[in-house]
């Protein structure tokens, strides 16, 4: 169930606050070099140290509450994205780590692209909730700014939540 | 009457919590060992070599630099070297010695990120934040030096794009002495650890004729016996006139690769110190006006191994046709002969053990298990986990020496 | 080996080459015809013991080239094999995959993306591209654009 149907009962509320509380998230490489997918489990390590803020990387879609997706979204791969958005329990974010994930990068215009992922996301769900981190790849520091910006977006109590839901927003990397 | 042994087959992948890359691997087991692999890839393929021959000569470093994020320095080298082949170019002394040591630095970091997987793979969580933490200095020198973490964008067709300032060689030099001691002391940790000895000796080990006849390279063959090396087999950059030496193991199990890449690291940072004593004066780069038709093969040690890249040219603007080869490419099948007849609790380390980047290979698996038992991925790494912590109790629950670190 | 030493080895197969191209103290090509390349190869990796690389495949307009890539590096000489494939209509090879394991991907990959067949090749299946690719699209072919 997208956010962008968000009314203010209370069960939605705590579902946001939950979101906010603590992000678990999945990370989801659809045909990448690494280099995002490394920096991104440089969060966990000591210098950043997400887990002091509750993010936590998970098994499993079913336990996230945020996608992280690097990689231009390949032929081979796309497919496999959409399943994983489709298990992943809503609400949740889908943030486009990096140039490739965000828009394909260098790499528009080859042949096994069927990126970007914001177009495969939205095939699937044309509501979904997509941040954007750019860089190639995004520092660290880059990536903690994306998502604590998306999700300081999402707060409940602004009225205008509900009309910033569905669109997207773009961290800079700093 | 005894149940005969049934066939099952365990999927590993397409989002492996081990792998930053998704892949997959199907392995069929008897029991609880592996009798065949079967190996999909697909999901990583973006069609580079054919998108390098939409781009110019000298557009196609920042193209090749991303094949792969952790090699991100040897691929656009080894294409470089191939094109100035071609056109009979050869870059100024001072530009040599800069490839040299951003290629060095990489190894470092990449060896560190290895070690940290390899640790976290068996259980040793704490080796993989040390060894994590450890490697964030030489990120943030090559931050200094070519304005990226990783990608530098760092060498052209004639030299590199920029040089490394003489006023930052004392820093360099400051932040090695640190990374030496704390590797040495995550080194010794490692080499002395009774419960690393017991759960990685003779764990997949690749035999020296089955190295041989899968073509590995890098610290994957080396760790077999097959002592080989593109930068002391046909030197390039400022290697030949540097002071190391090849390190190789004869043992081939995943305790020997470990040791190897340690070594290693050890001389990578030797080879900085000596390259930015030697660095001669002088320009990084000549100005190359056209690339006449021809071919040329340039190779270059990535930490993973040779990467070998291939040109043709006909005159034109554009390559006819770049052929890239990273080194997992024939590390990973490879696989097939360190795999068969282990246990499954031992097949993701050997698999790690080769230090596998997809996305230089390009790919990553996906095989259908028809008429398979699938269990769920995660038992891989709680199966590696659980064999390090029986082999722990068994010894006595002897905890790792990491002072100082 | 020795430059001298290996351009003597390589005298031996001269007769199934029809060239022998030293492009450098570091640097040879063997052109020859497609019918003589298994037996060039075993040359190379069984009686010379050179390190199998990898192999390119070539779109040529009038020919198809298979190039296998070897290195001998007790001499740092890479010895490439340019085989050329006549027939474009049916491109076949055969292939060195029984002989060197290591090539059984390479070989996989130049018939997804150039539809080059190899002769006795133990599984030339797809590799590396989609499930969903169309067969008989070939991307590194001339006429397929990006």
């Amino acid at each position: 169930m997208s956010i962008v149907n968000h009314q203010s009962s209370i069960i939605n509320r705590l579902q946001l606050w939950s979101l906010k509380k603590s992000v678990w998230v999945f990370h989801v490489n659809t045909g990448a070099c690494n280099n995002c997918d490394i920096e991104i489990v440089n969060l966990l390590t000591p210098k950043f140290d997400v887990e002091r803020f509750g993010i936590k990387l998970v098994g499993s879609p079913r336990h996230a509450d945020a996608l992280l997706v690097t990689g231009v979204g390949t032929r081979q791969a796309a497919k496999c994205l959409q399943e994983v958005y489709r298990q992943t329990a809503k609400p949740c974010v889908v943030f486009c780590m990096g140039a490739c994930a965000c828009g394909t990068g260098i790499f528009e215009g080859a042949y096994h692209v069927a990126g970007p992922v914001d177009n495969i996301i939205r095939e699937v769900d044309p509501n979904a909730i997509i941040a954007y981190v750019p860089g190639c790849p995004p520092k660290p520091q880059a990536m903690i700014m994306g998502v604590v910006k998306a999700l300081s977006a999402l707060q409940p109590k602004e009225k205008y939540a509900t009309e910033r839901v569905g669109q997207t927003v773009v961290a800079d990397p700093g | 009457m005894k149940e005969p042994l049934r066939k099952s087959v365990l999927a590993v992948g397409p989002f492996h919590p081990l792998q930053e890359e998704m892949e997959f691997f199907q392995l069929t087991v008897e029991g609880e060992k592996v009798t065949d692999i079967n190996v999909r890839l697909s999901y990583n393929h973006r069609g580079i070599e054919k998108l390098s021959e939409t781009l110019q000569f000298d557009q196609v470093p920042y193209l090749v630099s991303r094949v792969c994020g952790i090699c991100s320095a040897s691929h656009p080298l080894a294409y470089v070297q191939a094109v100035e082949e071609i056109a009979a170019v050869k870059p100024p002394e001072r530009a040599l010695y800069v490839r040299t040591i951003i290629n060095e630095l990489e190894r470092i970091h990449s060896h560190l990120l290895w070690v940290g997987l390899a640790g976290h793979f068996i259980g040793y969580d704490t080796v993989f934040m040390w060894a994590w933490k450890y490697r964030e200095p030489v990120l943030d020198l090559l931050e200094e030096i070519t304005g990226n973490r990783n990608n530098y964008g760092n060498v052209k067709v004639g030299g590199c794009r920029e040089d490394i300032p003489d006023e930052l060689k004392p820093k360099i030099l400051q932040e090695l002495d640190q990374i030496e001691k704390k590797t040495e002391m995550l080194t010794k940790a490692v080499l002395d650890d009774p419960v690393l000895h017991a759960r990685l000796k003779g764990v997949g080990i690749l035999k020296k004729e089955d190295g041989i006849k899968y073509a590995v390279t890098g610290p994957t063959a080396r760790g077999s016996g097959i002592a080989i090396d593109v930068r002391h087999d046909d030197p390039y950059a400022a290697y030949a006139d540097l002071d190391w030496k090849v390190i190789s193991q004869p043992e081939g199990d995943v305790f020997a690769k470990a040791v190897v890449r340690l070594l290693e690291t050890f001389e990578s940072i030797k080879m900085v110190r000596q390259a930015l004593a030697k660095l001669p004066k002088g320009p990084v780069a000549v100005d190359v006006k056209e690339i006449p038709p021809g071919e040329g093969c340039g190779h270059a040690e990535a930490p993973r191994g040779e990467t070998f890249h291939y040109v043709r040219s006909d005159g034109g603007n554009r390559p006819v046709r770049h052929k890239i080869r990273a080194p997992s490419y024939v590390n990973v099948p490879s696989f097939k002969a360190s795999c068969i007849g282990a246990d499954i609790a031992d097949v993701t380390l050997t698999l790690a053990a080769v230090d596998p980047c997809y996305s230089c290979t390009e790919r990553i698996a996906v095989v259908d298990g028809h008429n398979a038992v699938i269990h769920d991925d995660e038992e891989l790494l709680r199966l590696s986990r659980e064999k390090t912590a029986r082999i722990r109790k068994d010894l006595g629950a002897p905890e790792m020496k990491l002072e100082g670190l | 080996m020795q430059q001298n030493e290996l351009d003597r080895q390589l005298s031996q197969i001269r007769d199934r080459l029809t060239g022998i191209d030293r492009k450098a103290d570091n640097r040879i090509f063997l052109p020859c015809e497609s019918e003589h390349v298994y037996e060039v190869c075993r040359f190379l990796f069984s009686e010379l013991g050179l390190r199998f690389v990898i192999s390119t495949g070539i779109d040529a307009q009038d020919c198809f080239e298979v190039l296998h890539h070897f290195s001998d590096d007790e001499s740092g000489c890479v010895v490439t094999v340019k085989a050329f494939i006549r027939d474009r209509e049916v491109p076949e090879l055969d292939s060195i995959t029984p002989l060197i394991p290591g090539a059984e991907w390479i070989e996989r990959e130049m018939h997804d993306l150039l539809g080059i067949r190899f002769r006795n090749h133990p599984n030339l299946q797809r590799l590396i591209l989609a499930d969903d690719w169309p067969e008989g699209v070939y991307p590194l072919r001339k006429e397929v654009q990006t």
